[in-house]
């Protein structure tokens, strides 16, 4: 390399140095562009890994009446993935806030137009009925669904225990208000506590459930611990998370879904293809799991069995 | 000026290209790691929805910042943005027609049926001509008044697309109202601008003369 005077003020003398500034500053942009672009946009959800260490497998068991026969969503895809806005808006926040969650000890108030208004602790309502499986679609309304198997007993069991006076009409649901164990609960993103009903008849149905185990194990607190509704002919949202009151009522219970969006989260929230959401069409949905998209069925497979709880209703308008 | 003496930046476009296109890499790399989550294609969907808003609103960004600062590199690297939040919206669409299982007559009936696609499907149809038109005879064909013109579309496609975003949200609308209002500052930072400019240039016709110095505003 030739020796030239140097000079400065002439940037060609210091090649070593242009071309290293340059290239720190090339190298910083494409760090600092990608790595912002990378922070405002990405949102890791929970690696969907394959079943966890320990979890029970239910296929081996034989099916029972109202079970379906769909493969079963792998335990770590149906507790990473949920929808709980007490944990916080993100799919992926229930999984990471549920430590925050004590479901022992846990009572659950019963009460309304019943003759016995008591207040019970979850371990002695659990010991009321024999637990049963029960293998349900679940289907969300913004158009996912996952097929799960519920550890449980049949809410029909539970309300006739409650001894409903001939004024009960609806079941109303709620959930725990506590913003120190729920952080979501913390910002006003749905009128807290989150409240569901079903009609009474909807609620003696013998698929209307009442969840305390997913696949063989103790309901994580991401998937609605320790006590959750599981009606699988109606959107996902109606089966109500981590409940402390049930309360019969003569009156139809005013729902915070509904409340918060009365044009697409009706009361009713069945499952069906035909009534679109504002946003989106309902005929189709992804399992999870699946790449691609299946046809949605009418009450989500559940049609034979309930179809007849709304016969004269205009599930257009009663949606 | 002190830029006329500096080497002529010629890492800075490739950097930002690279730059603009490494989240690319990584979707896909989240992709093969399962990192991104139970319902990989929603997440894929969201992500590049929010990377055009993003790198639009950083394409809107350039002029008012080389106006405001004097410095001319913003105008060099416009167009690159601009192009990438191009192809982020044409990502966000085919990952959309994907989901649909490219069945045409659920995304007809998704863009006639509701406002939400409709927007989003507006505001990728706006940038079309204009990522068209970012050649480099373009201006020259156009006309630079024409081209000026016809490139002001890339606000109502950025609204279009706050506004896709805003109806997507199902609550907390944190995220699209922050867009909201960078689009919004970006716009009223440009009109206020052009008024100053305006002042004591009145004629729209008489901004070609004064380009000669500067490059033109998209």
């Amino acid at each position: 390399m030739a020796h030239e005077p140097e000079d400065p003020s002439v940037q060609k003398e210091l090649p070593r140095r242009t071309f290293l500034r340059n290239a720190t500053l090339f190298a910083g942009t494409v760090a600092g562009l990608g790595g912002g672009l990378e922070l405002l946009s990405r949102r890791p959800g929970a690696a969907a890994e394959g079943t966890l260490p320990g979890a029970v497998t239910p296929a081996a068991r034989p099916l029972g009446p109202y079970d379906v026969k769909d493969p079963i969503t792998p335990y770590a895809q149906a507790t990473s993935y949920n929808n709980f806005y007490e944990f916080g808006i993100d799919k992926a926040d229930p999984a990471r806030m549920a430590g925050s969650l004590h479901t022992r000890p846990w009572t659950v108030r019963l009460d309304g137009e019943v003759r016995k208004p008591q207040t019970v602790d979850i371990d002695t309502l659990q010991s009321w009925f024999p637990l049963e499986d029960r293998i349900y679609r679940m289907r969300c309304v913004e158009g996912w669904s996952m097929v799960m198997p519920w550890l449980g007993f049949p809410l029909a069991a539970l309300i006739r225990r409650m001894e409903p006076t001939s004024k009960a009409k609806y079941v109303q649901f709620t959930a725990l208000y506590d913003p120190k164990q729920f952080p979501g609960q913390r910002g006003n993103v749905l009128d807290w506590p989150y409240v569901e009903g079903l009609r009474l008849d909807e609620a003696l149905h013998p698929l209307a459930f009442m969840a305390v185990g997913l696949q063989g194990r103790v309901l994580p607190g991401q998937n609605g611990a320790p006590l959750r509704l599981a009606v699988p002919w109606k959107y996902g949202f109606k089966s109500i998370k981590s409940v402390v009151r049930i309360t019969l009522t003569e009156k139809q219970p005013h729902t915070t879904w509904s409340l918060a969006a009365p044009d697409e989260y009706g009361f009713y929230a069945n499952v069906n293809p035909a009534v679109d959401h504002p946003r989106w069409s309902q005929a189709t949905e992804r399992r999870i799991g699946d790449l691609g998209r299946r046809k949605t069925l009418p009450f989500n497979g559940y049609a034979d069995q309930v179809a007849h709880l709304y016969t004269g209703l205009d599930l257009r308008r009663n949606f | 000026m002190k830029a006329a003496v500096r080497p002529p930046l010629a890492w800075l476009g490739p950097a930002v290209v690279i730059g603009g296109l490494l989240p690319v890499a990584v979707l896909l790399l989240d992709a093969r790691t399962g990192a991104l989550g139970a319902n990989p294609v929603q997440r894929a969907l969201l992500q590049t929805g929010v990377l055009t808003l993003a790198t639009l609103v950083l394409s809107l960004g350039c002029t008012p910042l080389r106006r405001l600062t004097g410095w001319t590199w913003p105008a060099r690297i416009r167009k690159a943005l601009g192009l990438i939040a191009f192809l982020y919206a044409l990502l966000h669409f085919g990952i959309y027609l994907f989901d649909q299982g490219f069945t045409l007559q659920t995304v007809l009936d998704d863009v006639l049926k509701r406002p939400f696609i409709t927007a989003g499907f507006g505001a990728l149809v706006l940038l079309l001509p204009l990522a068209l038109t970012s050649f480099r005879g373009s201006v020259r064909r156009l006309g630079f008044a024409r081209w000026t013109a016809l490139h002001r579309l890339v606000y109502l496609a950025a609204g279009l697309g706050v506004l896709h975003y805003w109806w997507g949200v199902k609550k907390d609308h944190t995220e699209p109202l922050i867009y909201a209002l960078l689009v919004a500052a970006l716009l009223i930072v440009r009109v206020v601008l052009a008024r100053r400019a305006g002042g004591r240039r009145p004629a729209s016709a008489t901004r070609l003369g004064a380009s000669s110095e500067r490059p033109p505003s998209a």
